[in-house]
């Protein structure tokens, strides 16, 4: 091991469409629960596709007073409720607040928002629209709000790389502690995409699953019938902590997380490299960082969207890296939709429980394996893992890669 | 309206908006200091007042109000507004 600042993981937290706790997050996960149903938030509506992947049972009250509640999007009531988890989980008390730092990010921001205030100008002109609008829809606002309720005075920085800002905000989130900026770094991602025109955008691009028959069934990573993505919405938060930091005050270390990866495909706007020669070199960049080779890696939390491109392009960039060998791949998408700027967040969590666990969770109605991706897909049930490090891949329009690399604390 | 009907409908508004007992929203209060208003509540009160009073107080038609009276007041001067 080198002498490099390590980064212990001590607390994590999510909010999801498969469970609004870890343990039904995991257990979820691990059951192949399925989560793609009709979106009554959509009654009514003008829109080509009606379903997606709802957080249920979140009551942000439990979180929030009245006034913050209506002064939020969902999506940073969302991200705050998984952050104070992660915090809470970390139980991190007494500590220097100058040295706390604050990561988040989501592709869009207060989606929700943004769209029910243009109608409001448009129906009602401008002194109908929210006064709270601006600190409701901006990206930074769930990062802001994080740093203002817990006082945490070190850098605080919202990410928007689409469908990788989750996995960024972790990554980034590590590297201030390993430059030096702070001693620990909260950092995940939230998304509450599931409003009309976003909606209505992602299915003209061609980027959804058509289901609609059968949205239970509709995200099914890998598999041969595929046909879209399904849009969903959720937060899941880390709290990285500097190793010696986390040993010294005797916290439950669950994961360290051990190497981060990320560049550009500069190919095109939302077409992945060819032959995924992006998101290959990508993996190659986390596994460096983490000292590592790829016969080291035990388990791939996948970014597995379910597009007939996405997963051909990820599974071939896997091939190529890591060779024909039983290197169990899974995608968390297939219980949890696409969760957009959360995704990578969320997923890094499942990563984290795949390395305490020493399972990998199955890949939610993953049922025939497409013959085009020719890696070994976790279906069914979870399978055992040796202990080793977990990568979790995330991959967004505009080209931007991210992977993180964890491993047991002792590995 | 009469003042007593804006009164009610002042004192129901900010308890909801400012998040405090309504025994809190007394004459006298003091929006900032006692009830912990800031800036953006100004734009929300006069939204939910309009929405509650039928009297829409221009933009900057609350910059000088201090306490829960002098809301009322405004209220009823747009309501019937004062001409010199």
């Amino acid at each position: 091991m080198s002498s490099r600042t390590r980064v212990a993981v001590t607390g994590i937290g999510v909010k999801s469409p498969v469970g609004n706790d870890i343990q039904t997050f995991w257990s979820g996960l691990c059951a192949g629960r399925s989560t793609g149903r009709r979106l009554s938030v959509l009654d009514g509506m003008d829109v080509p596709i009606d379903f997606g992947c709802e957080v249920t049972g979140f009551d942000p009250s439990e979180y929030l007073d009245a006034k913050s509640i209506r002064r939020t999007d969902r999506t940073t009531q969302l991200g705050f409720a998984a952050a104070a988890d992660a915090i809470a989980d970390a139980g991190l008390t007494d500590i220097d607040a100058a040295r706390c730092a604050v990561v988040a990010g989501s592709g869009q921001g207060g989606t929700k928002s943004l769209e029910d205030e243009f109608y409001a100008l448009v129906k009602g002109g401008y002194h109908r629209v929210n006064p709270n609008w601006v600190p409701m829809i901006i990206v930074n606002a769930t990062a802001a709000l994080v740093s203002i309720r817990y006082n945490y005075l070190g850098p605080s920085l919202a990410i928007a790389t689409a469908c990788t800002s989750g996995a960024h905000a972790v990554g980034e989130g590590a590297r201030l502690i390993r430059e030096g900026s702070a001693d620990i770094a909260v950092a995940g991602g939230a998304e509450s995409p599931l409003a009309p025109l976003t909606i209505s955008a992602f299915a003209l691009m061609g980027a959804l699953s058509r289901r609609a028959d059968d949205p239970e069934h509709a995200s099914r990573p890998f598999d041969v019938d595929r046909d879209g993505f399904v849009i969903g919405e959720g937060a899941g938060f880390l709290v990285l902590e500097r190793w010696d930091h986390a040993v010294a005050r005797g916290a439950n270390i669950h994961a360290e997380l051990t190497g981060y990866g990320r560049n550009s495909d500069a190919h095109h706007m939302t077409v992945p490299s060819p032959d995924g020669a992006g998101a290959r070199s990508c993996m190659e960049l986390s596994l460096r960082d983490a000292g590592i080779t790829p016969d080291d890696v035990v388990h791939i939390n996948a970014h597995g969207t379910s597009t007939p491109l996405n997963d051909a392009t990820e599974a071939a960039a896997i091939n190529q890296l890591f060779g024909p060998r039983d290197l169990p791949v899974t995608s968390s998408k297939g219980s949890t939709g696409h969760l957009i700027g959360a995704a990578g967040a969320v997923e890094a969590v499942a990563a984290v429980m795949a390395v305490k666990e020493g399972l990998a969770h199955p890949t939610a109605n993953h049922v025939e394996r497409d013959p085009k991706c020719e890696i070994d897909i976790v279906s069914g049930t979870p399978r055992k893992i040796a202990r080793g490090p977990v990568i979790s891949n995330s991959f967004g329009f505009g080209g931007h890669n991210a992977t993180i690399v964890f491993a047991p604390s002792s590995w | 309206m009469d003042t007593e009907e804006i009164y009610q409908a002042v004192s129901e508004v900010c308890a909801e908006i400012l998040g405090v007992s309504p025994d809190a929203v007394t004459a006298s209060a003091l929006l900032r200091d006692d009830l912990g208003a800031d800036s953006l509540d100004f734009a929300e009160l006069a939204m939910a007042l309009e929405d509650r009073t039928g009297v829409s107080v221009p933009n900057g038609g609350f910059a000088h109000v201090k306490t829960i009276q002098d809301v009322v007041d405004a209220v009823r001067n747009h309501e019937y507004p004062v001409t010199s």
